[in-house]
């Protein structure tokens, strides 16, 4: 039974964002055509379907949209992290992702809280970003 | 374009809702014909009547499927689709086969769900990735794979869990509402003998106390996985004539469908329930003050308060109250998932939401038993597949 983490293998679209976080940067991608912000990477902007895209800095700032506390591990990879703070993040940009918050406290959590980034090198490839409390 | 309402459920079948099955076990394939055999013989038909079919993944092939159903059924067809819609695959199977069957494409199409275990494999090989991560992807390249998976955001629980919580943030959210309904279901549930929870009614007390899954849910407003198992046989006007039951006609369909993972939902509080139930209603020429009953897709509670508010029973935020206000068991005033649902019947996989077509089918043929609704003429059903990801809603009809 294979249990290794299921980290991301980057593809080319999503390179930039992976080598981003490994400097502790966050970078979105933004359409040349509709001015959107747009998040996953992708090739095509997800409201024109332009391919004229940038990647830009951000601040990886945002609001905690939802959270929730997985008392049970989703899957058995994630057994040690129980219990999950499972996380969607509304980035300053308009874009939302998932994350999972560093915190020891879920009480402490409060949905339309500021949040910041917290980059987490989990090996020498690849970077994680989290969220705690700002 | 909208449907005359001149196709009908004419008949379907059942498998018993069995938490740990022991009977003997068949291939999907063998599945799909006892499902077949049973629910044509419901209806009065035969095996050559055929001629359309609707199914979904088989355990025995990764494609070609409505072929390699059809050869082993032995029975040709000129239509035949695979749905690949989640939960809510069962009420998109059904107006597809409507709509084939008043296209003229066909006039007698099964729709089958098989969910029993199959016999286990003495060769099994590598063990395939969806059992860990369920319906979200690992191939690379799949967004899920790269920006879900590696957070932990998989499987169902995590997700609706945070649409219950965004909930509560916007709204008045009441565990001892949600915990109401678990009850009004098992209520209908312990009245049902295909029911997993037949004879095993619960109270509040019983839901709060349940074990916290993933805040704010608890284990007894979670569906339990059993082996169960449908069908159904949608016919022609000139075929439903001539078959044993009260026909059900299928009178208005809606289907929206907006992502894959919620994070993507512009807003999680309002689902692709509402445009589809919309279309729905407004095909069908009926009213929600016209429904009879409601067989609302119910993975979790939080998925059948939503359903309620956003196909227009009652106003955005007013679900709890109106969970409050009615009883919603197969007894009461209004009637949501007469059958107990998929909390009081157990999930039977896919097949799950098929349960909710059979009840309103059910309900209208006038055969629900100590369950039956005093009158019974229109039904609105829902499904929901993902996280309210890609739902569908029917409105059914009896004359
Ligand atoms: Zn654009």
């Amino acid at each position: 039974m294979d249990l290794t983490k299921p980290f991301p293998t980057p593809t080319q679209e999503t390179e930039p964002f992976w080598e981003g976080l490994r400097s502790e940067q966050v970078l979105l991608q933004r359409c040349n055509d509709c001015g959107k912000w747009i998040f996953y990477p992708r090739s095509n902007c997800p409201s024109c379907l332009s391919t004229n895209l940038r990647w830009q800095q951000v601040s990886g700032e945002g609001t905690l949209y939802t959270f929730t506390v997985a008392r049970q591990a989703t899957a058995p990879h994630f057994m040690d992290e129980v219990p999950q703070l499972i996380a969607m993040i509304d980035l300053n940009e308009g874009v939302r992702l998932t994350s999972t918050l560093v915190s020891d406290k879920a009480d402490d959590l409060k949905i339309g809280a500021k949040v910041i980034p917290v980059f987490d090198h989990v090996n020498d490839d690849v970077t994680l970003l989290r969220y705690r409390l700002a | 374009m909208k449907l005359e309402g001149k196709a009908a459920i004419v008949g379907y079948h059942e498998y018993p809702h069995i938490r740990k099955f022991t009977g003997k076990r068949k291939f999907t394939l063998g599945q799909w014909a006892d499902l077949t055999r049973f629910s044509l013989d419901d209806a009065g038909l035969e095996a050559s009547d055929i001629n359309g079919l609707v199914c979904t993944e088989i355990r025995e092939t990764v494609s070609f499927t409505p072929a390699t159903i059809v050869e082993y059924l032995g029975q040709p067809v000129n239509f035949a689709e695979r749905v690949d819609l989640g939960g809510a695959s069962p009420v998109g199977m059904v107006w597809r086969a409507a709509a084939a069957i008043e296209l003229g494409l066909a006039d007698v199409v099964v729709c089958a769900l098989p969910g029993q275990p199959i016999p286990s494999n003495p060769n099994p090989g590598p063990i395939d990735p969806r059992r860990y991560f369920q319906s979200s992807s690992v191939n690379w390249g799949s967004p899920q794979a790269e920006f879900e998976i590696p957070y932990g955001n998989l499987a169902q629980n995590c997700g609706y869990a945070m649409i219950a919580q965004r909930y509560a943030a916007e709204f008045d959210y009441d565990p001892t509402a949600m915990a109401k309904l678990v009850v009004d279901q098992r209520r209908s549930g312990a009245a049902n003998p295909n029911a997993v929870f037949y004879e095993k009614p619960v109270t509040i007390d019983d839901v709060l106390a349940s074990k916290l899954v993933a805040d704010p849910l608890r284990m007894l407003e979670i569906v339990m996985p059993v082996a169960g198992g449908a069908a159904v046989i949608v016919a022609s006007e000139d075929v439903a004539k001539r078959c044993k039951h009260r026909p059900v006609w299928i009178k208005g369909f809606g289907e929206h469908l907006t992502m894959k993972t919620p994070t993507f939902a512009e807003d999680l509080c309002r689902s692709p329930v509402g445009p589809a139930s919309a279309k729905a209603f407004e095909m069908a020429g009926v009213t929600r003050g016209d429904i009879d009953a409601c067989e609302i897709y119910d993975c979790y509670t939080i998925t059948v308060l939503l359903t309620l508010e956003d196909a227009g029973f009652c106003e955005k935020g007013e679900g709890m109250e109106f969970i409050r206000s009615h009883d919603l068991s197969c007894f009461g005033d209004f009637p949501v998932n007469s059958h107990g649902g998929q909390l009081g019947m157990g999930q039977g996989g896919g097949a799950g939401g098929m349960t909710q077509v059979i009840e309103g089918a059910r309900q209208i043929m006038g055969r629900a038993d100590q369950r039956q609704l005093p009158r019974c003429d229109h039904v609105y059903v829902s499904g929901t597949g993902g996280i309210m990801s890609e739902q569908a809603a029917l409105i059914l009809k009896g004359d």
